[in-house]
């Protein structure tokens, strides 16, 4: 079943913390919506060295990212 | 743009940032800036308090054009890019006190974390007992974040949000510029001690400007390098923390201006404990607060009005600092210097925990 973890408008550490939970708690594919691009380079970079894929959409201003495993 | 961007964002990227603030701050200190302070995020929105007239200590005062800079270069670098975004409501009046108490615990060290970097890469070694109480502060601040601390989000907000602080910081410029003087009033320009000794103007602000860019690019923050090793074994910013100190050595060597030691290492004391202590706290207030002094003008500067109002508490709290004898001079402790550590501790540990959001 898809998760969502909704850290728009929270600042790092607080999405890649989010973020790190749900990937403990599996349930893929994880959808992290993000506002800050450096929150974005941050869940993404964290992600990616945990192994998992990540896809980027970028949402109006917004973005979301999809993580795979 | 794109390809600039990755570099940016890579490990190489946060090491050349860092690397370019270890070289130009000594460069600053050759060139007129107080000794292992060419850069001082702390000191130097102290010395803009005192210019202002929020403090009377007459040996720190002067309009740091540095400051401004920060704001400035990080304004441009995040129009350029597309990541000036004006946002605010993340509990400003939280982060004001925190900014506020932040200063407080730098004051009694006497720098920033950058200054601390800058002054053991000077020989200075009262730095290590400070390095080690930001690094305990910002430990405590890793456990408040696992207990799910967080001061909740902010929301965009219209374009005067993000604005304000650059406009302030083009005012800070001018009143430097014109040296503007009100009749009695106006600003005030030390005519010894620290606040005298600065380097030229153009300087300053060309300094302030590249590294605002580049640090708004890399994200370079010293309380997110030491908080990630802690919280996530993440070492990425901390790349950028250890390019400062070992360029920032080698460019001493190069211009003389390393002195290993303990005594007589300029603005500041031996007094380990309160060097660790002040410390301890202004980790712990930087890592509740997300962000080190330099980080929160960058993010300032990119449109974040939370930051702002973090850099204005900090303003503030060099006011209190000063005026009510908690700095430290190179003699040691103000005489409610450890007093105001122990007090700033409790509420932001009382921050921490009322912060706390229930899963």
């Amino acid at each position: 079943m898809a998760t969502t973890v909704d850290a728009r408008g929270l600042s790092c550490p607080q999405p890649v913390i989010m973020s790190r939970q749900a990937l403990e708690k599996g349930g893929f594919p994880i959808e992290v919506l993000v506002e800050t691009v450096t929150s974005r380079e941050n869940v993404r970079r964290m992600a990616e060295k945990a192994g998992f894929k990540v896809r980027v959409e970028q949402m109006g201003d917004e973005f979301k990212l999809t993580i795979t495993e | 743009m794109a390809k600039l961007s990755r570099f940016f964002a890579s490990r190489w990227g946060i090491i050349t940032a860092g690397a370019v603030v270890g070289i130009l701050a000594p460069i600053l200190q050759k060139l007129g800036n107080p000794g292992n302070m060419g850069i001082c995020v702390a000191c130097f929105e102290r010395d803009i308090a005192g210019a202002l007239g929020l403090h009377r200590a007459a040996v720190v005062q002067y309009l740091r054009p540095e400051i401004p800079g920060f704001i400035l270069g990080a304004l441009i670098a995040a129009l350029i890019c597309g990541e000036f975004r004006p946002r605010s409501g993340s509990a400003p009046i939280v982060r004001f006190f925190l900014g506020v108490f932040a200063m407080i615990g730098a004051l009694v060290f006497l720098g920033c974390p950058w200054r601390a970097l800058l002054r053991l890469a000077g020989g200075d070694w009262n730095a290590i007992p400070a390095l080690l109480g930001l690094a305990a502060g910002i430990a405590i601040g890793v456990w408040f974040l696992k207990q799910g601390y967080n001061l909740g989000r902010s929301h965009k907000a219209s374009a005067v949000t993000g604005w304000i602080m650059p406009a302030f910081a083009v005012v800070l410029l001018l009143f430097r510029i014109f040296r503007l003087q009100f009749s009695e009033g106006g600003a005030i320009f030390s005519e010894s001690g620290p606040g005298s000794m600065y380097a030229p103007l153009l300087v300053s602000l060309a300094v302030g400007l590249v590294i605002g860019f580049l640090a708004q690019r890399t994200r370079l923050c010293t309380m997110g390098a030491v908080r990630d090793v802690i919280l996530m074994r993440d070492t990425h910013l901390f790349g950028g923390v250890a390019a400062i100190v070992v360029l920032a050595f080698l460019t001493n060597l190069l211009l003389g201006q390393f002195h290993p030691g303990f005594a007589g290492q300029p603005v500041a004391h031996i007094h380990h404990l309160w060097n660790f202590g002040g410390m301890v706290l202004a980790g712990l207030a930087f890592a509740l607060a997300g962000g080190c002094p330099g980080r929160q003008l960058f993010l300032a500067g990119e449109g974040d009005g939370d930051a702002g109002v973090f850099v204005l508490g900090m303003i503030t709290g060099a006011g209190f600092a000063h005026n009510f004898a908690l700095a430290s001079s190179p003699a040691g402790p103000g005489a409610f210097g450890p007093a105001a550590v122990i007090v700033g501790l409790v509420v932001c540990m009382a921050i921490g925990f009322a912060a706390r959001e229930k899963a």
